[in-house]
């Protein structure tokens, strides 16, 4: 096996491991309803994670998208309340919105050569702000074609639900997966990842593709929103608080290098579940209290990274080992 | 002697100026702001309120200057507040006397730092992950200590340090600027900046060229976590409880904001440790003003926002290279040994990297 997959080798076998765990204490865990629910709880921080692995991939850093989704939520509550917009209408609107929000951030990161985490940094502000502005306090949607969103689901062997949200996560990841190695435009943001210089005299378009992938961070995190507004039935500013840390979390634990140019969108989808399977076991266990979701996401992320550095330093180590054999052929001859 | 304030002086002018429109501002819809009256045995008004409700991100920035200078970044300080809080509070409440209690508290801002430096200088992670591992877990850590509760103390002398007052000013108005001045001094009258600032610009150059950048690194995270740990005991002091969810939350992203506004680059290399405490301030006048202006306070992250996009837009390489453009071809700075006195560079270059 090639060691640029060991990463995710090892994100699936820890979540395979961890779910064969916790399966032999609580048999349920295994039941398709725990499945449907880790799908559904996790589906907007899923839909966002799959934009921040692009991002993260390319070498930047979106710090904005919790306060997007609290955006789109209260746009969404607040436009639904006081005008007769059909919420489809509404959807199309926020995530205009969100995509050109993502672009602009993306056109400064680029044209004012900032570095991404401040620039991103300021939208994540300016997010949180017009949501502030739009409604301070949390606005109930009360509509039917949201009762009637919320009902869809395809009901699994053994009783549980792949809901709308859920089900919609999981097309989102199948899309990033292709879009991300099976198209050009995946190939050039590997490519970013790889060095701006490099990547640029390479032939790749690299104004445009910085804007493309903040604007595609910038629509998911919009979708996150859309996703969020349907599973809470409501619009809160102070909503979403921190879940860029959980989406970087996830995208590391997914086996990304935080340095860019290497990583899998399928891996941030298992770093996901491994975040919910740790709160859903806590919920399990009953005695647990939630804190301990935070010391052990802080200590997977540690234990990844230090997987990541040794399979760097070992794949170098292999290099100076080729470069020394090739010297002393030369030197033979 | 006189150049070199004249040029440390110029150095400051944008925040200086950045400052003085705020606080011109403040005081046009507030006309009341630079009243000051003495009263009770201290000092009380609007601008002593912006000193003092600008104690926490003034005290983060003087470490989060050092290790934005070695061209990291300290994301685990709000976390490291939580931490310290929790254990003064947790300390005290236990029956120990304060300084057992405080040095305690500083300990474990100074472990958390020692960590984040092992990471980033030790193991070579990037410090926005490293710290971020710290980010993340360190509010468990601090809600394991207050068993999730909000843990509360009445230990007077705990109080005093958040909210007490002496020679007229409240300590921790006091304290931020006593740990300003000393790391001031520290790292500018020896040679300690110095080898910081080129750990930043490159730091094999400057371990090949003897320097232990190892050590330094070290240190610069260990510092940052000390002043952490300090504005964490001023804050649980404040309130009188140790909060572990909120305390210090997003204090990181205004410390870095601070730093940032003090002219100081993300990508390491020159600082000013002076420049980012006068962009704390600017931080909190904001926050002040807005607070007395009656504007709805829904507008304050906008506001912020639009001044920190102002701040970087005017920060930029590609707009500094538009105005070396722009600029006379006289004018522009050659390699020529004008430039050699080095100290007296062009001060329009703050935040490009060197």
């Amino acid at each position: 096996m090639k060691a640029r997959f060991l990463p995710l080798a090892a994100t699936l076998l820890i979540f395979l491991i961890a779910y064969a765990a916790c399966y032999l204490q609580y048999p349920n865990m295994l039941s398709t309803r725990v499945v449907g629910n880790l799908l559904t709880d996790n589906a907007f921080l899923g839909i966002a994670a799959v934009g921040m692995t692009f991002v993260i991939i390319s070498g930047g850093i979106d710090l904005s998208i919790g306060s997007v989704i609290a955006f789109t939520g209260v746009f969404l509550a607040v436009v639904l309340d006081s005008t007769a917009i059909h919420p489809l209408a509404a959807f199309v609107l926020v995530l205009a919105i969100t995509t050109t929000f993502g672009g602009v951030m993306g056109a400064i990161i680029h044209y004012l050569e900032m570095p991404a985490f401040i620039v991103t940094l300021a939208g994540m502000f300016l997010a949180r702000g017009m949501a502030y502005v739009l409604s301070v306090e949390s606005v109930p949607i009360h509509h039917d074609f949201y009762g009637l969103l919320q009902g869809l689901y395809y009901r699994m062997p053994g009783g549980g639900r792949l809901t709308l949200i859920g089900g919609l996560m999981v097309a989102v990841f199948l899309a990033g997966i292709l879009l991300a190695h099976r198209t050009r435009f995946g190939s050039y943001v590997f490519a970013l990842g790889g060095g701006v210089p490099t990547a640029r005299l390479m032939g790749v378009p690299v104004a445009r593709t910085t804007i493309a992938i903040y604007a595609l961070s910038g629509f998911l995190a919009g979708l996150a929103g859309i996703v969020f507004s349907l599973y809470t039935s409501a619009g809160y500013s102070l909503a979403a608080v921190g879940v860029e840390l959980d989406a970087i979390a996830a995208v590391v634990i997914g086996g990304t290098l935080l340095t860019g140019g290497a990583g899998f969108v399928a891996g941030t989808l298992i770093g996901i579940l491994i975040m919910g399977l740790i709160q859903t076991y806590i919920i399990f266990d009953g005695t647990l209290s939630s804190w301990w979701t935070k010391i052990v996401i802080g200590l997977l992320l540690f234990s990844f990274i230090l997987l990541q550095k040794a399979l760097v330093w070992a794949s170098e180590s292999d290099r100076a080992v080729l470069r020394r054999r090739l010297l002393r052929s030369k030197a033979l001859r | 002697m006189i150049a070199a304030a004249q040029a440390a002086l110029r150095r400051f002018v944008p925040q200086l100026i950045a400052l003085a429109t705020i606080l011109a501002l403040n005081a046009l819809v507030f006309p009341g702001f630079f009243d000051i009256e003495f009263q009770n045995g201290r000092l009380y008004g609007s601008v002593v309120d912006v000193l003092n409700r600008g104690a926490p991100v003034a005290l983060l920035a003087i470490g989060m200057t050092l290790v934005i200078a070695t061209k990291g970044i300290d994301l685990s300080v709000g976390a490291v507040m939580a931490i310290a809080g929790a254990v003064v509070a947790a300390t005290v409440a236990g029956g120990a006397s304060l300084a057992t209690a405080l040095l305690f508290a500083a300990a474990a801002g100074i472990a958390c730092g020692l960590w984040n430096g092992f990471l980033v200088a030790v193991l070579g992670m990037q410090p926005i992950v490293a710290t971020l591992i710290l980010m993340v877990a360190g509010r468990g850590i601090a809600q394991l200590i207050t068993e999730g509760a909000i843990l509360t103390f009445n230990h007077q002398g705990l109080i005093f340090i958040g909210s007490g007052a002496f020679a007229g000013l409240p300590m921790p108005v006091l304290i931020w600027l006593a740990l300003g001045a000393a790391v001031t001094l520290a790292v500018r009258r020896s040679a300690l900046g110095m080898l910081i600032e080129a750990t930043g610009i490159n730091r094999r150059a400057s371990t090949l060229c003897g320097i232990n950048s190892l050590v330094l690194l070290l240190a610069v995270y260990a510092v940052s976590g000390f002043c952490a740990a300090v504005a964490g005991v001023i804050i649980a002091a404040d309130i009188k409880g140790a909060d572990a969810n909120n305390a210090g939350l997003w204090l990181e992203l205004d410390a870095i904001l601070a730093v940032v506004i003090g002219g100081t680059s993300l990508l390491g290399g020159r600082f000013s440790i002076v420049a980012s405490l006068l962009g704390a301030m600017i931080i909190q006048s904001i926050n002040t003003g807005i607070l007395l202006s009656g504007f709805p306070p829904e507008f304050n992250l906008i506001i912020k926002a639009a001044i920190i996009v102002v701040i970087l837009v005017m920060q930029s390489p590609a707009v500094q290279t538009l105005y070396d453009f722009l600029r006379s071809p006289s004018e522009v700075p050659t390699e020529t040994p004008r430039q050699l006195p080095g100290e007296a560079e062009a001060p329009e270059s703050l935040g490009r990297p060197q």
